[in-house]
């Protein structure tokens, strides 16, 4: 394997998340190249938004490290965090969308807030940025008229306001209609291609997982620790390990039982 | 041929009907910001059929590149003049193909209604919403008859839970406030009373204006501000989060489930609380009296018990049972009729707890007039 020399743009060693006495996952180790898309995969439940959240900054790991860069996250202070958290674009789970104020207005509040731009140009900004989700209308809706994709895009457009260096998404394709999740697929790789952004996604949508992702981990819930590193589609094709095999070629995993006994050769 | 014209970050050369543009330095909305005006000067002259780029010179670009190269390409696909992308780079292009050429079109203004219109529309409303009220209190009754049988979708425990928090649970306030109200009523009552000799009358004035009035109607407007607004907030939350959308699709009774649990529990609760109020407002009173007016405390329970007529806790009694009405149907509803994003919830606990306070105040207007009228 060729060493790449170029640092990564995000570096995980040995963290541990978990709420309270009970982690969640430990020795979570792994290293996000500039303008891939990474995918953080795993079953439901086993701890892949746990970690998103010490990713972002919204939940301190209890031991490890997490790198943007060359700096290290958790050991930053308060002020210097918040700085380098704008660097961040996240895209949440159902959007998060702030229900009171119409989609313009949730994409506009980040530049209102970190940008010095005046009111015409944040205006041309948004739209832009709407137009690049695909969200032509329903500008002025308010969150609780858009639809569930709708709302996503616009979460997405709002992730995307200050230009971020990497996106962080959330299930982005979770609960919509295939065609819809491959439009956000697409639009995913386009982002990538285009703007350059390292994309980090938390997902178990299995075809955008195989469709698009070229790296990943795979998390696994009894273990409580990466079971699997590598892009999914690799992972489908040499991966061995009995739940990473379930997940991604969708098949019921052997019962500890009839594998023992498969392996006794009793039947 | 004619000399390039410049500015921040491009160099136009016109050369016959091509016009090429090109690109230089950093273009990010940190460098560059966004110039709204330049693409008006860009393509301003008679008789351009093409625009090309070069982008040799181009260092960094973001969003701001993007929202210029689409404000130029909608306004040359709307003068007929030829977008040529293929000097842009090639992740531009792929974003760009992803942005619509065309201007969306500005959104229609709303059209603005007359007088007849607007005050035909708030009729309308009010109608619409007293009918609401009136069939939200109909089914209250009737709900609660069928509970009284046993027949309702009502559950114990949320009766219990309910019961539990507007009783017990707003036990200390209403003491705090009762104690008090009775104090202030003895402090301010002997300074007139004084003046006549007549200080053994507080006890009088103490017992019956805490019995019939103020007991009632403080601790009315003590609950709704407290059990009220909690009960609007809490419904409206429902609302948001798709709860009572979820209850009417499995077919649970929003009523029986959510509504009436509340006002039953309000409304059992309201005359228990105004018992208690009474004894606390006589206590403060009683208190302020004995400590400080040199009256005796036999003296003064004396007074009070020749005071207080059997027909006035009736009256303060009925007046809290119908408080506590009022005041849970109106937060359900409320609750009910609130919309789905975070600021509602906050509108609907305000909504609540203004609508119960002035309600009380307005409906123990009634009562007084009604008493007055039937000589109690």
């Amino acid at each position: 394997m060729t060493e790449d020399r170029t640092p990564p743009k995000l570096r995980v060693e040995g963290l541990e998340v978990g709420y309270g006495q009970h982690p969640v996952q430990r020795d979570v180790s792994f290293d996000v190249k500039t303008g891939s898309i990474f995918a953080i995969m795993g079953g439901s439940g086993c701890g892949k938004s746990t970690l998103l959240k010490a990713l972002i900054g919204l939940l301190p790991p209890s031991k490890g490290t997490v790198c943007f860069g060359m700096e290290n996250y958790w050991s930053a202070d308060e002020a210097r965090r918040a700085e380098i958290g704008r660097r961040f674009g996240v895209l949440f789970q159902g959007g998060a969308l702030w229900s009171s104020m119409t989609a313009s207005e949730n994409v506009a509040l980040p530049l209102q807030m970190f940008t010095d731009l005046d009111a015409a140009s944040i205006d041309a900004l948004v739209q832009m940025k709407l137009s690049l989700v695909g969200l032509d209308g329903g500008r002025t809706s308010m969150p609780a008229d858009l639809s569930g994709g709708m709302r996503k895009r616009v979460g997405l457009a709002r992730a995307l306001s200050l230009e971020p260096e990497i996106l962080f998404l959330d299930e982005p394709s979770a609960g919509l209609d295939p065609i819809s999740s491959k439009g956000v697929d697409d639009l995913i790789v386009e982002l990538r291609d285009g703007l350059g952004v390292t994309v980090l996604m938390v997902s178990h949508e299995l075809p955008s997982l195989l469709a698009i992702c070229d790296d990943g981990i795979f998390l696994d819930a009894e273990a409580r620790t990466p079971i699997a590193h590598g892009a999914p589609r690799f992972l489908l094709d040499h991966s061995d390990h009995p739940t990473v095999r379930a997940f991604l070629t969708r098949e019921r995993p052997a019962a500890p039982g009839q594998a023992k006994e498969d392996n006794d050769g009793s039947r | 041929m004619t000399a390039p014209v410049t500015g921040r970050g491009w160099r136009a050369t016109v050369d016959g009907a091509t016009t090429s543009l090109a690109l230089t330095t950093d273009w990010t909305t940190h460098e560059i910001g966004i110039e709204t005006d330049l693409v008006d000067r860009l393509l301003g002259r008679a008789g351009m059929r093409t625009i090309g780029f070069e982008t040799s010179g181009l260092g960094r670009w973001d969003s701001a590149l993007l929202v210029f190269l689409s404000d130029l390409r909608q306004v040359s696909v709307e003068r007929n003049i030829h977008f040529d992308d293929t000097g842009l780079p090639v992740a531009a292009r792929r974003l760009l193909a992803l942005l619509p050429d065309r201007a969306s079109p500005a959104a229609q203004p709303m059209a603005r209604d007359g007088l007849f219109e607007r005050v035909g529309l708030v009729v309308i409303a009010e109608g619409t919403e007293l009918v609401a009220v009136v069939s939200l209190v109909g089914e209250a009754i009737l709900r609660t008859g069928a509970a009284l049988c046993g027949r309702s979708r009502m559950r114990g425990v949320d009766l219990i839970a309910c019961m539990r928090d507007a009783g017990i649970g707003a036990l200390p306030i209403v003491t705090v406030v009762n104690v008090l109200v009775g104090g202030i009523l003895a402090f301010v009552g002997s300074v007139q009373l004084r003046r006549f000799g007549a200080d053994i009358y507080i006890a009088n004035l103490v017992g019956v204006a805490v019995i019939r009035e103020m007991a009632a109607l403080m601790t009315a407007i003590v609950m709704s501000g407290r059990t009220g607004a909690a009960y609007a907030a809490e419904i409206a939350t429902m609302q948001g989060t798709e709860e009572i959308d979820a209850l009417r699709a499995i077919g649970i009774p929003v009523h029986d489930y959510l509504i009436l649990p509340r006002v039953s529990a309000l409304t059992s609760m309201m005359p228990l609380l105004y018992l208690y109020g009474s004894a606390a407002g006589i206590l403060g009173g009683f208190a302020v009296a004995v400590a400080m007016l040199d009256i005796s405390p036999e003296t003064f329970i004396a007074q009070t018990r020749g005071a207080v007529a059997g027909s006035q806790v009736l009256f303060g009694l009925t007046k809290s049972i119908a408080f506590g009405a009022l005041i849970a149907i109106a937060a359900c509803r409320i609750g009910m009729k609130a919309g789905r994003s975070s600021a509602d919830v906050g509108h609907a606990a305000t909504s609540a707890a203004v609508t119960g306070i002035v309600g009380v105040i307005v409906l123990d207007a009634v009562f007084a007039v009604c008493a007055n009228a039937l000589g109690i």
